[in-house]
């Protein structure tokens, strides 16, 4: 099952081993999987997954600490294609790198998807590059999911609370546009997983919270007032009071 | 005026930009600037070599101002704040050049004695990661209320009745009934308010935020820089916000220096900034941010990798990634030259590091 979906780790420094070559790692994938590439083959299987991530084959002796951040982070992409995967499931795969190498690394993941026709299942905080990356958006809170859709119907017209606060508390990198956004501050933290609220987990945060929410756990599904209708806010979301609000300026 | 600072510049090396910034004293400053740092060098000694980790920065803050300090790791922008404190790891580091006037003084010049009653009292920072800058085994209160404790020498007593206060201040509920909690018993946002109290609590003239809200939620971020920017305001301080984040940058500077391997590459005030970059590194850090109309396309990406501070490129050290680089960026360092409008008008506050930043800003 593994060897149809692979991941790509966040901390380049400490997702690989730092007493093995970049040819070790990238090929330990082989030895538990021989049926992709048989022995004496694999030296130079792992030679053409460097140069599909854009590093230099010949670099496959060297050993992670001689690679910068964003080349490191390469590796771990190259050893998540080694076995041709299906599916690949980036855990915040560029959060840990420089501004500028950033978009290095999108683009590269980009590529490979159109290369290899990849499913990405792709988990990130920063609202710009989730947007730019993905086709459909989940937003989580504590646990659950609170509204999904596509990435239009999320960042465009989204319905629940938690999802508008998300959006109106993301710096926006232009003054022009900001000046624009209503913000919604929440108060207090997220609280802990080991004692959810009881009702809708967002509540005790939410500034639209009645009795209902803290008796009835919202289902993720399309919000009554919305359903039949064609809008973008007939989307799933999981909140009893449901309302499209505009939060970016588009 | 401004010309013969960049003449000056020229020949002796002398970076004066906090007098180019100073025109543009917007923030409500008046007289002589908070805080000037004026040429600083710093520099490491390694293993295989000196890193010149600050290579002549100069900029000022007056008080009631924000100033952004941008800058990917690397850049040098924690390790001037941490010079600017006091703070620096030495050995291996050391302040090679350069002055620190905080209300016109030269702080490099204390002893190490005044500058300790500095800290704290009139100067403090705030750092990233707030669990591990507060000790682990003393209550929240206790560590609070050390700072009336040692620099106001009041007793114990007093000092908690100051820590509740501040915890109030922060904005902390309950702060009478959580002053004697320890660190790991308050989430991540709360600490950070926690350490934001300790800054504010002797009410300093200079706050140093270095990237205060990076390990923080996205939504408890912008309570944490909400409160901060609402305390400054109250207290009229000076505050220098260390980010690698633009959004951030946006939110709350009232202007913006853009440094790249230990120089001050571009200064401006923070809106013009985002409208009209003049300087390479700037444009590419802005165009790299992924924006709605290009869905789907492939992003600008800044090629190559931020450099080795032990071998810093001849000439510009953004020459090897810039895609407008010219002989003349591989051999001569460019200075911070003011920028002006393309009829000569000045455009108070803007600097940029680039030979051809004419290009840049008008082309």
């Amino acid at each position: 099952m593994r060897r149809n979906i692979q991941m790509v780790f966040q901390d380049p420094y400490t997702s690989l081993n730092p007493r093995m070559t970049v040819g070790d790692i990238i090929g330990e994938t082989f030895e538990i999987h021989p049926e992709v590439a048989p022995k004496g083959d694999r030296r130079r299987k792992v030679q053409e997954l460097l140069d599909v991530v854009g590093l230099n084959p010949e670099y496959i002796n060297r050993y992670p600490h001689q690679f910068s951040g964003g080349q490191r982070q390469r590796i771990g992409i190259a050893r998540g294609l080694a076995l041709n995967p299906e599916i690949i499931i980036c855990d915040e795969p560029v959060s840990a790198l420089d501004v500028s190498v950033q978009a290095q690394v999108i683009n590269l993941m980009e590529k490979l998807q159109d290369e290899f026709n990849l499913s990405y299942i792709f988990i990130a905080h920063d609202l710009s590059i989730v947007r730019h990356i993905s086709d459909r958006v989940g937003v989580m809170y504590l646990g659950k999911m609170a509204e999904i859709g596509t990435d239009a119907e999320i960042y465009e017209h989204p319905t629940h609370p938690y999802t508008q606060a998300l959006l109106s508390a993301v710096p926006v990198p232009d003054p022009a546009a900001r000046e624009g956004r209503e913000r919604i501050i929440l108060t207090g933290d997220v609280p802990s997983p080991a004692n959810p609220p009881s009702g809708c987990r967002f509540r005790t945060r939410c500034w639209k919270a009645q009795d209902k929410c803290s008796t009835e756990e919202p289902l993720l599904a399309i919000p009554e007032r919305f359903k039949g209708q064609d809008t973008p806010a007939a989307h799933n979301s999981a909140c009893h009071f449901a309302e499209e609000k505009a939060i970016l300026a588009v | 005026m401004l010309r013969d600072n960049i003449s000056k510049q020229d020949e002796g090396g002398g970076v004066t930009t906090s007098e180019i910034l100073s025109v543009a004293e917007t923030g409500g400053g008046t007289g002589v600037p908070l805080l000037e740092v004026d040429n600083l060098q710093v520099e490491f000694k390694t293993r295989d070599g000196v890193a010149k980790a600050v290579n002549g920065v100069s900029y000022s803050v007056s008080a009631g101002e924000t100033l952004a300090v941008l800058g990917e790791s690397g850049s040098g922008k924690s390790v001037t704040a941490q010079a600017i404190m006091g703070i620096l790891d030495s050995p291996p580091g050391r302040v090679a050049g350069g002055e620190v006037r905080f209300h016109g003084k030269d702080i490099l010049k204390m002893s190490d004695e005044e500058r300790r009653k500095l800290r704290g009292d009139k100067m403090a920072m705030i750092f990233q990661d707030a669990l591990s800058s507060l000790n682990p085994v003393y209550s929240v209160g206790d560590q609070l209320g050390e700072m009336f404790r040692v620099h106001r020498g009041m007793s114990k007593k007093d000092a908690k009745v100051k820590a509740i206060e501040l915890m109030d201040r922060v904005k902390i509920p309950a702060a009478k009934a959580r002053v004697g909690d320890y660190p790991h018993q308050f989430s991540g946002g709360m600490r950070q308010r926690i350490m934001i109290a300790m800054a504010l609590a002797l009410e300093p003239d200079l706050i140093i935020a270095d990237e205060p809200t990076t390990a923080l939620d996205v939504t408890v971020q912008a309570q944490v820089m909400d409160l901060l920017a609402e305390l400054q305001r109250e207290m009229n301080m000076g505050l220098i916000l260390i980010t690698h984040d633009l959004g951030v940058v946006a939110d709350v500077a009232d202007k913006i220096a853009v440094m790249y391997a230990g120089r001050i590459v571009e200064t401006a005030p923070v809106h013009e900034i985002y409208k009209r970059p003049s300087h390479p590194y700037t444009r590419g850090l802005l165009d790299s941010i992924p924006r709605l109309d290009q869905k789907g396309q492939e992003l600008y990406a800044i090629k190559g990798l931020p450099p080795n501070l032990l071998r810093i490129p001849a000439g510009c050290a953004f020459s090897p990634r810039c895609p407008k680089a010219q002989d003349i960026c591989r051999t001569e360092i460019p200075v911070l030259h003011p920028v002006t409008e393309q009829d000569g008008t000045e455009l108070p506050g803007r600097g940029s590091a680039c030979h051809f930043w004419k290009d840049q800003i008008h082309g």
